[in-house]
């Protein structure tokens, strides 16, 4: 399997680990915030634990830990293995994500 | 005749050293029985000596062992799997079920190799296999008698009880006398390699199609590589011959050649067959670099595995002629008819004087042509069609040709082969042929296994009575023979078309040229798959599998192919059914009444052909099984005997023996003491270092730990733990603050790669507005621990008399840079694990080897001590610090006994679910001490901690031994554990089960921090 990285172009499956679903975003709560704890943990249950098991095209987490060292989302077939895209997407993970610079 | 290692001296060989090189020719030629005189793709000039279970006979360089033994006149090479049946060589390729024999001796010994694919060289040693004692009389022949017993599932029948005796008495004795070669016991002494190639179109097989597509692909101006199992590209045309653009096919074969060579682009790689197709255009081949030769010249590999990144494929891989199931079709000199000509015509061997031919089809008649040029005699045509194709008319006419319908019903012989072949007719009347040889074609399978690997599912279709390619893996296209289109002029189209549309597809623009011309032969086929008659009718000769066990697992219900397959074990040898596979399935299609496409194929999966165990394994064995991180210090600490252990990757000292000591236990006694009461030093370098730069550093700490580090003062080093998202601990070490904007953050060793990638993910993913920047220094630093009341003596000895080491100067958790005497800088941590005085150095890697012997040097007088990673344990756990043992994976910060350090006034990774109400139950395992009451007893871990009094179980248990070790300041074992309510519980005495190793003892739960309690030694 070969995986087009953004940076370094396409490489070897070898040089990237996987982490998973990239669907799921951090809540995000101050330790301060005044919610309901029930509120803040059914959040993060959901953010830690559920995962869809998608059969087609889903968008997933790979590390590039053997290259740039970067965090790339990838369209992936989880049925036939086709990448349809790999990009880099800075705070996709961030319920509220604030760029760089902003 | 150098380079021979054979065991038996070949005394004839050695005669004809001194002689001239036509005079060892026709020498080589009287022991060729069957040889042509002219003709074929040898060389006559290079006689070739080998020897065959001791025998000594003669070939020419072009031979493979097979037509090399086919030119003796040798009939016998094989014992079948399961019956010891005489057996002969079936085909002249890789599809090869029968001539399987062991090459070579000793620690080169390599079983079960296909006789038909094995080129031929001078000294070559070959045994026949699965025969006692001899391959003519072998005993287990009587296997024959007892046939009914071994039919399809015979395990599971006849081996029943007891079932005890399975083990101990039916395995061994099973597989004494069932079996292929034998592999060779001693470690394998030669190389195998593994490189990448990268092309644009890949194209596989060099027959016709395939030197076709890549000369259309190559033309056009892409990057193409062709591979080919065979030692020369021209596939059938090197066979069948015929005509090409009005030229001998030959002579089209050679300029093809010549073409290929001259495109830069264009690299054609022989003796490489490819084997497996993976995603994104991944396929991986096995290039037999040196299996023709006795043993690879030095520096050489035997074989090369490559992985080939293409961004098409043209698949050209050929058909593969089936055989026709009928008693006696394994006899020695049933031949396909295929192979007669192969032989006949590409090596000019002659598998027998009268050749009979039982054909379905028109192709198979070739062989009368071949046969009957070579001046061979034809003792009939066996064609259930029951007439003479109009093609081969004239040929019948003009040589009296016998022609008979009906079907082969019998074939006379035994170990010295074909005698005559009983023919039955419509009408069930018999007449006996004599011959010596029967050829058979039984019609042509498309080879489509690599258009199946990715599940791609094989198309029935009826005109050529055959599978073609259904849907190819992306990427990849099948072409010529391999997708149904057998004629020549189709096969040179086909591989045309096919070669210049992928050239297309990858964006090469010029011209491709036009595709060669030749005729059109027909391909009538009338399919038939078995001729019904008394005796054993064998599907797959490799597994010894009849008709009739066929035919016996659909009446017990196995009509599934793939249970069939693995009731009968049919199409699970070496050569995964090649022949027999499809054969197979049709007599199950014929026996339940279903189409063939009703019945369907079992799964194509990889490889295509044995790939050898060593070639997957390539350099990766023995000492370079993988990488090996050595830490600055290692080859000082090795010189000076240190025992080693494996970290993950790392090797590190484990601890330095010292003259007279009689175990590991003395050696880390003393290494102990010597430090807790003077000075030792321990390579720390295999720490995972990370530099966190940037302004919001202090604020990106904050949010991946659980304690504060924004507001840790410059020059200062804090205790850090961050826990995953759901609450569990993930790591710890110690963080300093260089600068304002610049941290230096360390992680365990064995967790440095996760905690990387984890800190990245937080940076990128998360929180990308954060000015933050991460680099691995982990191989950058060499970073010792210098620990001990003489600490401060021993450093200042070390660094330049300008720096203040009071207690005031640098306290206790201080951290910063030192000028050390010489004018390196360092990075000097104040911080302890063995709860002495202690500080870490950091100096660059390269400086790590001289910082060792400096050490040493500069603490002599204070009687310096090396100490390794056992001491370091054995501190550790007296100082009750957690660490991998206690950091498995199942623990909250609570649970180590450092809940207090989470903050409640930030946010940070793991916060809200570590809170969940599991994670913080009163009564989980938490960390404590562990002390036997008997102060001899030795503590173990992994040991069950359950109370007074109770019975162990899983009602009882309260928790286990995590750490242990001889402590030489309390003078017994000790150990950490975790332990429900533990910290509740100091004092309480519990008993300490560990039925693994039957031992069961009382100890007493106590405060973790054996040692010291007070910490008062390191802050002195």
């Amino acid at each position: 399997m070969r995986i087009a990285c953004p940076f370094c172009g396409e490489r070897e499956n070898g040089e990237f680990t996987y982490l998973g679903d990239a669907s799921p975003k951090r809540p995000n709560f101050a330790a301060d915030s005044g919610e309901s704890p029930e509120r803040v943990e059914d959040a993060f249950y959901d953010y830690v634990y559920l995962r869809d098991n998608v059969a087609g095209f889903m968008r997933e987490y790979w590390y590039h830990g053997g290259g740039c060292r970067s965090w790339l989302i990838a369209e992936r077939n989880t049925v036939t293995h086709e990448f349809r895209s790999v990009i880099a997407a800075p705070g996709v993970g961030a319920a509220n994500p604030v760029q760089a610079g902003e | 005749m150098s380079g021979y290692t054979g065991s038996e001296p070949l005394g004839r060989t050695a005669a004809l050293e001194g002689s001239t090189p036509s005079a060892r020719s026709q020498a080589a030629s009287a022991s060729q029985s069957h040889r042509l005189r002219s003709g074929g793709l040898i060389d006559r000039q290079q006689p070739l000596q080998f020897s065959f279970d001791g025998k000594v006979m003669s070939g020419f360089a072009g031979d493979t062992l097979a037509s090399a033994l086919v030119a003796n006149g040798v009939k016998l090479v094989a014992r079948s799997f399961k019956y010891h049946r005489p057996r002969g060589i079936i085909t002249a390729g890789s599809e090869e079920p029968s001539a399987l024999v062991e090459m070579r001796s000793g620690a080169r010994k390599e079983p079960n190799t296909r006789a038909t694919t094995q080129e031929l060289y001078d000294g070559l040693v070959a045994q026949s296999q699965n025969r006692w004692p001899s391959l003519r009389r072998d005993f287990m022949s009587i296997n024959q008698l007892a046939a009914p017993i071994f039919v399809a599932g015979f395990y599971y029948k006849t081996f029943m009880w007891p079932a005890k005796f399975w083990e101990k008495v039916y395995e061994p004795l099973i597989r004494r006398a069932a079996g292929l070669g034998k592999s060779a016991e001693l470690p394998d002494p030669d190389h195998y390699d593994k490189a990448w190639a990268h092309c644009d179109v890949l194209v596989v097989g060099g027959g016709a199609a395939g030197l076709s597509a890549a000369l259309a692909a190559g033309r056009a101006g892409s990057r193409v590589i062709l591979v080919e199992e065979d030692v020369r590209v021209g596939g059938r045309l090197l066979s069948d011959g015929g005509e090409i653009d009005g030229m001998h096919a030959e002579e089209w074969v050679r300029r093809a050649t010549g073409e290929l060579a001259s495109l830069p682009n264009v690299r054609v790689m022989v003796r490489t067959a490819l084997f497996g197709v993976y995603d994104g255009g991944v396929y991986t081949a096995l290039e037999r670099v040196n299996d023709h030769v006795p043993v690879p010249a030095p520096h050489q590999v035997r074989q090369r595995l490559w992985r080939i990144v293409a961004k098409r494929s043209v698949v050209t891989a050929g058909a593969i002629e089936r055989p026709i199931v009928f008693p006696g079709n394994d006899r020695p000199g049933v031949m396909m008819a295929s192979a007669v000509r192969t032989y006949v015509n590409r090596f000019a061997a002659m598998p027998g004087k009268r050749v009979a031919l039982f054909t379905n089809n028109d192709d198979g008649w070739r062989t009368v042509e071949a046969i009957q040029q070579a001046g061979g005699d034809i003792a009939a045509v066996i064609d259930p069609r029951g007439k003479v194709p109009a093609e081969y008319q004239a040929l019948a006419d003009l040589s009296d040709l016998r022609v008979l319908s009906g079907g082969v019903s019998d074939v006379k012989g035994g170990v010295d082969g074909v005698r005559g072949v009983i023919v039955t007719d419509g009408n069930g009347r018999k007449q006996q042929i004599d011959a010596d040889c029967l050829a058979v074609s039984g019609g042509w399978n498309p080879n489509v296994g690599l258009s199946c690997f990715h599940r791609g599912k094989p198309v029935w279709r009826d005109d050529i009575a055959a599978f073609i390619p259904g849907d190819a893996p992306r990427g990849m296209v099948m072409a010529g023979a391999a997708r149904g289109e057998f004629s020549l002029g189709a096969c040179l189209r086909d591989g045309h078309a096919a070669g210049a549309a992928a050239a297309a597809e990858c964006g090469a623009s010029g011209n491709a040229g036009e595709a060669s011309e030749a005729g059109d032969e027909t391909y009538a086929i009338s399919p038939l798959w078995q001729v019904k008659a008394k005796g054993k009718a064998f599907v797959d000769f490799q597994h010894d599998v009849t008709a009739s066990d066929v035919t016996l697992a659909q009446r017990e219900g196995f009509e599934s192919v793939e249970h069939l397959k693995r009731y009968t074990t049919l199409g699970m040898a070496t050569d995964q059914g090649k022949t027999s596979n499809i054969t197979g399935l049709a007599i199950m299609a014929d026996a339940t009444g279903r189409t063939i496409p009703q019945t369907g194929t079992t799964i194509y999966r990889p490889p295509y052909a044995p790939v050898a165990i060593g070639a997957l394994a390539g350099h990766h064995r023995d000492e370079n099984f993988h990488a090996w991180r050595l830490t600055p210090s290692h080859h000082w600490a090795a010189a000076r005997g240190a025992v080693f252990v494996d970290t993950g990757l790392w090797k590190r000292a484990q601890w330095y023996p010292q003259p007279g000591e009689n175990d590991w236990l003395e050696s880390v006694t003393r290494e102990v003491l010597a430090v807790r009461n003077g000075v030792g030093f321990c390579d720390v370098s295999t720490l995972g270092k990370v530099d966190v730069r940037g302004a919001d550093a202090g604020t990106f700490l904050d949010r991946v730990y659980i304690n504060a580090f924004s507001s840790l003062g410059v020059g200062k080093a804090r205790y850090g733990l961050m826990l995953r998202e759901d609450g569990i601990v993930m790591d710890d070490g110690t963080t300093s603050r260089i600068a304002e904007d610049h941290y230096f953050l360390t992680t365990t060793t064995a967790k440095a790669g996760p905690v990387m990638a984890h800190l990245e993910f937080c940076r990128q993913v998360l929180w990308p507005e954060l000015d933050v920047q991460l680099s691995s220094a982990s191989d950058q630093w060499a970073q010792f621990s210098i620990a001990g009341p003489n600490t401060r003596k021993l450093l200042q000895e070390l660094v330049d008399p300008s720096e203040d080491m009071s207690n005031e100067g640098f306290p206790f958790m201080g951290a910063r840079e030192v000028k050390l005497r010489g004018g390196v800088t360092a990075r000097l941590f104040r911080i302890s694990f063995s709860g002495e005085i202690a500080f870490e150095i950091s100096v660059p890697a390269r400086y790590g080897a001289a910082m060792a012997q400096n050490l040493m040097i500069a603490g002599r007088d204070l009687g310096v001590t090396p100490y390794g990673t056992e001491a370091l344990g054995v501190m550790r756990i007296e100082k009750g610090h957690v660490a991998g043992p206690e950091l498995n994976g199942t623990t909250t910060a609570d649970d180590l006994g450092l809940g207090k350090m989470m903050s409640k006034k930030k946010d940070f990774i793991g916060r809200v679910m570590a809170g969940r109400e599991a994670l913080t139950a009163p009564d989980r395992q938490v960390v404590v001490g562990i002390k036997p009451i008997d102060v001899k007893r030795r503590l173990r871990s992994g040991a069950h901690v359950v109370p007074k009094g109770a019975i162990p179980g899983p009602q009882t248990d309260q928790g286990y031994v995590t750490s242990v070790c001889y402590s030489p300041m309390l003078e017994q074992w000790i150990g950490l554990g975790l332990v429900e309510r533990g910290r509740e519980r100091f004092g309480e005495i519990v008993r300490i089960h560990d039925p693994l190793r039957s031992e069961d003892y009382e100890a007493e739960i106590c405060n973790p921090v054996f040692y010291d309690p007070e910490g008062a030694r390191q802050r002195g």
